[in-house]
């Protein structure tokens, strides 16, 4: 079974050199002329303002943790869809029971507004 | 040493030198960026280990789903990185000793030479090309274990309703539209003709 | 030294390391070359569509204009903005570009013809693609830039929230072919036109094309890039090579998408006349010619929704993915899973 990885392991190798060897093409042939203005960020012409890392709305947060929840509710489905016509029936409830719960929390977050974006 | 024994040692060894980059950063980004290339390294041990479908479910969720919300919290907080003194970390030294002894005995205690080992466990057999251990926990987790699996939806649904209860602000200062309000109003809603007496003609003075 | 030779000699010798460079090689040359002329026909097509004539300078009707840019890239200067981490800042694009490319290890090209035939192919999709998102938050901050970080933020909220409703397309194909293995979930499409999953799949069809859209930031979606507000959201920063490699991997995952829909619910290499009166009239047509031609109907897509939707306001955005997406997905999944049980006709006895 491990043998058909190798090839994977090999492909994210050559997938990363890609990259690295592409960035690196530019890097030897372009020109390196830095000056304190270029180096700065870009705020349409302007100086900074003020610092780059601000509040953010608390919302960004929520979809991150709801996202977590539903990632694992696919994982749990995986291996159920692969033997649902060997296990059947009871497979199908069993899934049907675990959907049902969840979808109680997802109504809940809906009615709660938590998937409004104002 | 074989190719495998070599994979062993160099994820192992990865594993173990991402653990302490992420210790030892003082830029807390650096330091998720690190338990996500931790991550990785273990997902590759699992795999040595023929654990197909857990080692891709540990990037899948850890480093694909968690590790997304560690890096939004992280990123987002506004430290200043140089303002961190490193006194606090001698305040707080005997707490961390204390919590490492403790883990170090624990984990003796689960995982030390009496209860591991090739003696006490044989070797894993390898598993032909065709095997699938994601069928093989299908048709155990959905049948045998039938009732952890749905208390594991109830955790979630727990978990559901906490992270709204925690995060979920209203903010009564937005100003967003309503598109069924604005389609469903009426001219009466807007707009008011007022009959009036007109005014006689005033009186230049 | 013995150890050295016992490491060289079992190095996999019934598959050498070099067979498989070799083998991937014939897959990412030709990949290259379709991500540089799939721009080509961006630019071509869109101005078709807008009544204009597209790049028709370099080369005859324009043909060496991907190459021109490419080589323009390469000699402009990659400027890493001051106060930036630059190892971070260099390998964002490469988390970009990486998965993109490492997901056609899995992909069957024809019956038997892939890389390396796994069975949780599709979890290593899923995989890959969740971790395709890290290349968009790190390049938004380590750029130091408002806009940059601003739209990293707005990206990766929307690119997971998109990858739910995508997960629960993928496990609607499962339950549908019951196997992880892309070339298992072809060979269950045996039959035709009708019998491939777009027809018993269809709402999973519609949103994981749509959902693969969303993923790929491409308009109507492209509120992470949104020039006309925060002029290009995670890259603003990236110039030369490593802005090129940021589009390098927009315009791969586009063709991987696209690719990977053509698998799921098009039946792949599959021709579309088996079954019918004219299978024998095509069967000299090699199985990667049609699964070639299903990939083009969907990148065409892709520059069609461009040139025509206006881009979606961000709230509408989230939206459509939590509220209509998932509530759609899960009530299909269900809907395949009791067909799969009692064997519906004509796609699941």
């Amino acid at each position: 079974m491990l043998e058909g990885y190798l090839p994977i392991l090999v492909f994210l190798g050559v997938g990363t050199f890609i990259g690295a060897a592409a960035i690196a093409i530019g890097f030897i042939l372009g020109p390196h002329r830095p000056d304190s203005e270029k180096l700065s960020p870009y705020e349409c012409g302007f100086e900074a303002f003020e610092d780059t890392r601000m509040k953010f709305d608390v919302r960004y947060y929520l979809v991150a943790i709801l996202f977590i929840i539903f990632d694992l509710e696919i994982a749990f489905l995986f291996p159920w869809a692969v033997v649902l016509a060997e296990i059947g029936i009871v497979g199908l409830m069993a899934m049907a029971v675990f959907l049902g719960i969840l979808v109680v929390g997802f109504i809940y977050e809906w009615k709660k507004g938590a998937l409004e974006w104002e | 040493m074989t190719f495998e024994k070599f994979l062993f040692y160099f994820f192992a060894a990865m594993v173990i030198f991402a653990g302490l980059m992420l210790i030892t950063r003082r830029n807390p980004v650096y330091s998720a960026l690190f338990l996500v290339l931790a991550f990785f390294n273990a997902a590759g041990l699992w795999m040595l280990m023929e654990a197909e479908f857990l080692a891709i479910t540990l990037v899948l969720v850890y480093v694909g789903a968690v590790m997304v919300l560690f890096l939004f919290v992280v990123m987002m907080l506004d430290i200043n990185v140089a303002e961190m003194k490193p006194g606090c970390f001698i305040t707080y030294l005997p707490v961390g000793i204390l919590i490492a002894l403790t883990m170090v005995v624990e984990m003796v205690m689960v995982v030390g030479p009496n209860h591991f080992g090739l003696d006490i466990y044989a070797s894993p057999v390898p598993h032909a090309p065709g095997y699938s251990n994601t069928g093989e926990l299908g048709s155990m987790l959905y049948t045998i274990y039938m009732y952890p699996f749905e208390i594991a939806a109830v955790i979630l649904l727990v978990a559901i309703v906490a992270a709204i209860g925690l995060t979920l602000r209203r903010r009564p200062d937005t100003k967003s539209q309503n598109p069924s309000k604005q389609v469903l109003v009426k001219r009466d809603d807007r707009l008011r003709v007022v009959k009036m007496p007109s005014e006689s003609k005033m009186e230049l003075k | 030294m013995e150890a050295i030779t016992n490491f060289l000699v079992s190095f996999p010798t019934e598959f050498p390391v070099l067979w498989i460079l070799v083998r991937i090689v014939v897959i990412v040359l030709p990949l290259m070359l379709a991500v540089a002329y799939f721009t080509y026909a961006e630019r071509k097509i869109i101005g078709y569509m807008q009544v204009r004539l597209g790049p028709n300078r370099v080369g005859p009707k324009g043909w060496l204009q991907p190459i021109a840019d490419a080589v323009k890239l390469m000699f402009k200067e990659i400027i890493i903005p001051s106060g930036a981490n630059k190892f971070l800042f260099v390998l964002a694009p490469m988390l970009a570009l990486g998965p993109a490319l490492a997901a056609w290890a899995v992909l069957p090209f024809d019956d038997g013809m892939v890389l390396t035939d796994i069975n949780a192919g599709l979890l290593y999709i899923l995989a890959l693609t969740s971790v395709a998102v890290y290349g968009v938050i790190i390049a938004g901050w380590v750029s130091n830039s408002k806009y940059a970080f601003l739209g990293a933020i707005r990206s990766a909220a929307q690119i997971v929230s998109y990858e739910i409703a995508m997960g629960f397309a993928l496990v609607g194909v499962l339950v549908a072919a019951g196997s992880l293995n892309l070339s298992d979930i072809v060979r269950a499409q045996e039959g035709g036109l009708l019998h491939w999953f777009w027809l018993p799949l269809l709402p999973l069809f519609v949103i994981y094309f749509i959902s693969g859209v969303a993923e790929t930031n491409r308009a109507p979606f492209d509120v992470a890039e949104g020039e006309s507000e925060i002029v290009a959201g995670f890259h603003v920063e990236y110039s030369g090579m490593t802005f090129a490699v940021f589009f390098l991997a927009e315009y791969a995952n586009m063709i991987l998408i696209s690719a990977l829909t053509a698998l799921m619910f098009l039946g792949g290499w599959l021709s579309p006349f088996q079954g019918s009166f004219m299978e024998s009239w095509f069967t000299w047509v090699p199985g990667i010619i049609w699964f070639f031609l299903k990939i083009l109907i969907f990148g065409f897509l892709f520059l069609w929704f461009r040139a025509t939707f206006p881009r979606y306001r961000y709230d509408q955005i989230m939206r459509l993915g939590w509220k209509v997406f998932i509530p759609i997905t899960i009530v299909w999944i269900l809907v395949v899973a009791v067909a799969v049980v009692y064997k519906f006709p004509i796609w699941f006895d």
